[in-house]
């Protein structure tokens, strides 16, 4: 049923292959922050299956190798009615709603996965088991990648998800299947890469918030979709009309889990042109063109999740350490300052905060620090306090 | 038992002698630290001291230097000296009390904490990672991270797939050799095989012996209270793990507690509640809060502490000398996954323990400071009212952070707890026997 769904490619999307740039942004908006969900609900309809991840980085080749719908499960801004109870206080927030999403079946899934990224993530597998008719589980992403042996381990780990996969979709996975769907994913990374190409070379052309909603909308649709939408848009926006303005450059650092508001990205973009950021990092985690030729795509994946990747304060890897990192990505973004944010109650987020300030500090590079919340609302005290920020660096 | 032992020496002595053993211990590393002598940083959750002390390293555990911060009541001291160094209040205190002492040269009101020559850490939490990170930062030290996969879903958590467990156990055993060679790095020697077979004999006879410890606690009257001499017990275990004098502290309490079991001794004066403890102990008013339940009657039978916090000696599981590296990943891999299921899936083995251990009540106490063992209790205590006629309580405050302590609010809820848990018995009372009224004597409130 679902490897049809993928064959017939029906669109989860609303929106005419013509549709003005502006009109394709409103609707790519509109579903990025609709918590009902309608991509999801529209290919349910249709008789496919959905895996939801949640945050940062998930393999989501595995799922869409057998035909499922791969949702990144990332909270979002509602009341919460029914989620709150099963929680403690001191957590963060994306915990919360993203739980609330699938209470009220918003979010209806056939099988859940959580990563252990934080303590309270690592939790979201038994929570889920408790309350939750369909299978989820942890995959443990390794902390320790500098091993030699842990491509190997990585490796039998996607393989055993991929079994479980397997089942609840009921479609066998083969290499063949997962070679085309890693072809799909590195198309899909490459426009991405292409994306924040746009942002770090002309970024008036492009404001934090449009960009953030184009890369998050590839979370809740299928990939080739995904890659027929940045195609048609990128030369569009490459094309538009706007003029440089006053205004300095940042790389946004803190929205690797929890999701700052839209209306918090759009405050930044009234004084600042972000970049470079780590905004649904998961989704651009992999850097470069996992290989398709090969005789283990399972390997070849869990190389690229180890050795071609990113960096997140919730991954460990002794290669990285993240605020050399966070300068390379302002080095190289050619970054006048950065943003150094982190969700409330966000224990990895407000742990690298403080080497994030050290460094910047030892650096002389400015930075704003600042913590959030998905569902906060007011933002005049902050753009006051951005607004200073910014014009301090333009006329120092 | 000894022959000239008299009840006096028994009864008490796992206290008395825990003490002493702590203070040794601490003078060591005091030691340690003014002779600038090599130390391993490690954790309670995958110490792997059975592998270090084959090395000879003097073994750090920071999260015993922290909650000893609260116990002697300078948390709140160290906690500032943190946050005004940047650290959020919403992080781990055990983690900035540790960058706290760090800052100030290692001070401790134990003593002097010499500083890390390497840090071994698993990814039992990631609140380690983080940590050890800080370490790296300040010192430049090798920092070795074990990857130790745990239960991947609820449906598996307890239940060993053998196959898999080989494959995850191969992964550990691998890991532990890269260890091995850092760790001969380090030290400029070779692992000493007889030194590294002797430790694990010695984690052996203690964890033979805390099986027996906690088999005795099951007896009514409860002999030891999981929550105020269990972290005390759970001290020695992890900090004299795989040494003499540790094995021999736990074969003692053995004595100590068969001696209470024979003459009917209790952990507490008057056990009228046997209650189960889930989550951390509040480390800034510890004794207090014992006391809050232990005036109402109310003993801790067992606690989920005991599962996470013992280094796996709760297993039972005793590692093989004819092949110490396999055994010691095997060992690893079943305490680590343990642990973590104590933390995240452990819907079933709460309501095991409240069956066997005949629980009346289970407390529930999420803290700030960790979001591992905090995030899943509000939905896990759903669960127990589902399925068990007990009194649940669920109190929030932190280990480390008296900011966050309230006192006051806690001892209303404590009350209003007993009141439910004497109302319940007194209704259970008369319904087994609906002609005789029931019995108040058998309820008790402070005095």
């Amino acid at each position: 049923m679902s490897v049809t769904l993928m064959e017939e490619a029906i669109p989860l999307l609303d929106l005419s292959p013509d549709a003005p740039l502006d009109e394709a942004m409103a609707v790519v908006r509109e579903v990025v922050e609709d918590t009902e969900m309608p991509t999801v609900h529209r290919w349910r309809e249709a008789g496919g299956k959905v895996l939801g991840h949640f945050q940062v980085y998930f393999p989501e080749e595995l799922a869409h190798a057998a035909g499922m719908l791969p949702v990144k499960v990332r909270g979002g801004q509602m009341d919460r009615r029914e989620a709150d109870s099963h929680f403690g206080s001191y957590l963060c927030s994306i915990l919360r709603s993203s739980l609330e999403l699938a209470l009220t079946k918003r979010l209806e899934l056939d099988m859940f996965v959580t990563h252990p990224i934080c303590d309270a993530a690592r939790n979201l597998a038994g929570l889920w088991a408790r309350n939750l008719p369909y299978p989820s589980q942890i995959l443990y992403l390794p902390q320790n990648p500098n091993s030699a042996h842990a491509p190997e381990y990585l490796r039998n780990e996607y393989a055993r998800v991929l079994g479980d996969i397997e089942t609840v979709s009921g479609c066998k996975v083969s290499d063949a299947a997962l070679r085309r769907s890693m072809a799909v994913y590195n198309e899909n990374r490459r426009l991405l890469r292409e994306l924040y190409a746009v942002k770090r070379e002309t970024p008036w052309l492009l404001p934090v918030d449009e960009a953030y909603v184009l890369v998050a909308v590839g979370g809740l649709i299928r990939r080739e979709e995904h890659n027929e939408l940045l195609r048609r848009l990128l030369p569009r926006i490459a094309a538009r009309p706007a003029r440089r303005q006053d205004k300095i450059r940042v790389v946004f650092e803190g929205g690797f889990c929890e999701q700052p508001p839209l209306d918090l990205l759009r405050a930044i973009a009234e004084f600042c042109y972000v970049v470079d950021d780590d905004l649904l990092i998961g989704l651009r985690w992999i850097v470069d063109d996992v290989p398709t030729d090969t005789s283990d795509p399972l390997l070849a994946l869990a190389e690229a999740y180890l050795d071609h990747s990113s960096y997140s304060p919730v991954q460990h890897d002794l290669r990285k350490p993240k605020e050399k990192m966070l300068l390379r990505r302002i080095r190289e973004s050619r970054a006048d300052a950065a943003i150094v944010a982190a969700a409330k109650m966000c224990e990895p987020g407000l742990d690298e905060q403080v080497a994030y300030m050290k460094e910047l500090d030892a650096e002389r590079i400015p930075y704003f620090v600042t913590e959030f919340e998905e569902k906060m609302t007011g933002f005049e005290h902050l753009q006051i306090q951005l607004e200073t920020f910014a014009e301090n660096i333009l006329f120092e | 038992m000894t022959a000239a032992a008299t009840g006096e020496e028994i009864v008490g002595r796992g206290l008395r002698e825990g003490k002493y053993l702590f203070a040794q211990w601490f003078m060591r590393l005091g030691q340690a630290a003014e002779n600038e002598e090599l130390a391993a940083y490690v954790f309670v959750m995958g110490s792997l001291v059975e592998v270090l002390r084959g090395f000879d390293l003097h073994i750090v555990f920071p999260e015993i230097n922290s909650l000893q911060t609260a116990v002697k009541k300078v948390s709140g001291d160290f906690l500032s000296v943190a946050e005004d160094y940047g650290y959020s209040p919403d992080v781990c205190g055990y983690v900035k009390a540790d960058v706290a002492m760090q800052l100030q040269d290692g001070r401790h009101p134990m003593g002097r904490i010499p500083r890390p020559s390497i840090a071994v850490l698993t990814n039992a939490c990631n609140t380690y990672l983080k940590w050890a990170e800080i370490w790296d930062r300040f010192y430049h030290i090798p920092l070795v991270t074990v990857d130790v996969p745990a239960s991947r879903s609820a449906a598996t958590s307890g239940q060993l797939d053998e196959a898999a467990l080989e494959a995850d156990r191969r992964f550990v055993e691998q890991q532990l050799r890269e260890l091995i060679v850092q760790l001969e790095t380090l030290t400029g020697r070779p692992l000493d095989m007889d030194r590294f077979r002797q430790v694990l004999h010695d984690t052996n006879r203690m964890t033979r012996a805390w099986a027996r410890i906690l088999e005795l606690n099951r007896g009514t009257p409860s002999v030891f209270n999981a929550l105020m001499d269990g972290t005390v017990y759970l001290g020695v275990a992890n900090a004299l793990r795989g040494t003499p004098e540790g094995a021999l502290y736990f074969e003692r309490l053995v004595e100590e507690m068969e001696y209470k079991t024979a003459h009917g001794m209790g952990a507490i004066e008057d056990e009228q509640h046997r209650l189960i403890f889930v989550g951390v102990p509040c480390y800034p008013i510890f004794r207090r809060f014992h006391e809050l339940f232990a005036e109402w009657g109310g003993s801790f039978v067992s606690s989920t502490y005991l599962w996470f916090a013992a280094g796996g000696m709760n297993l039972g599981f005793e590692y093989d000398l004819d092949r110490p590296i396999e055994s010691l990943a095997e060992g690893v891999l079943r305490s680590v996954r343990a642990a973590t299921d104590a933390m995240m899936f452990h819907d079933r083995a709460l309501l095991e323990a409240i069956d066997v251990f005949h629980a009346d009540g289970v407390v529930y106490h999420p803290v700030k400071s960790c979001r591992t063992v905090s995030t899943g209790l509000a939905d896990s205590r759903r669960v127990v009212l589902q399925q068990r006629d007990v009194q649940c309580l669920y109190i929030e405050s932190d280990m480390m952070d008296q900011r966050v302590v309230s006192e006051a609010q806690l001892k209303n809820r404590i009350d209003a707890f007993f009141e439910g848990l004497n109302s319940r018995r007194l209704r259970l009372q008369a319904q087994e026997a609906p002609a005789a009224s029931p019995d108040a004597s058998a309820t008790r409130v402070p005095a």
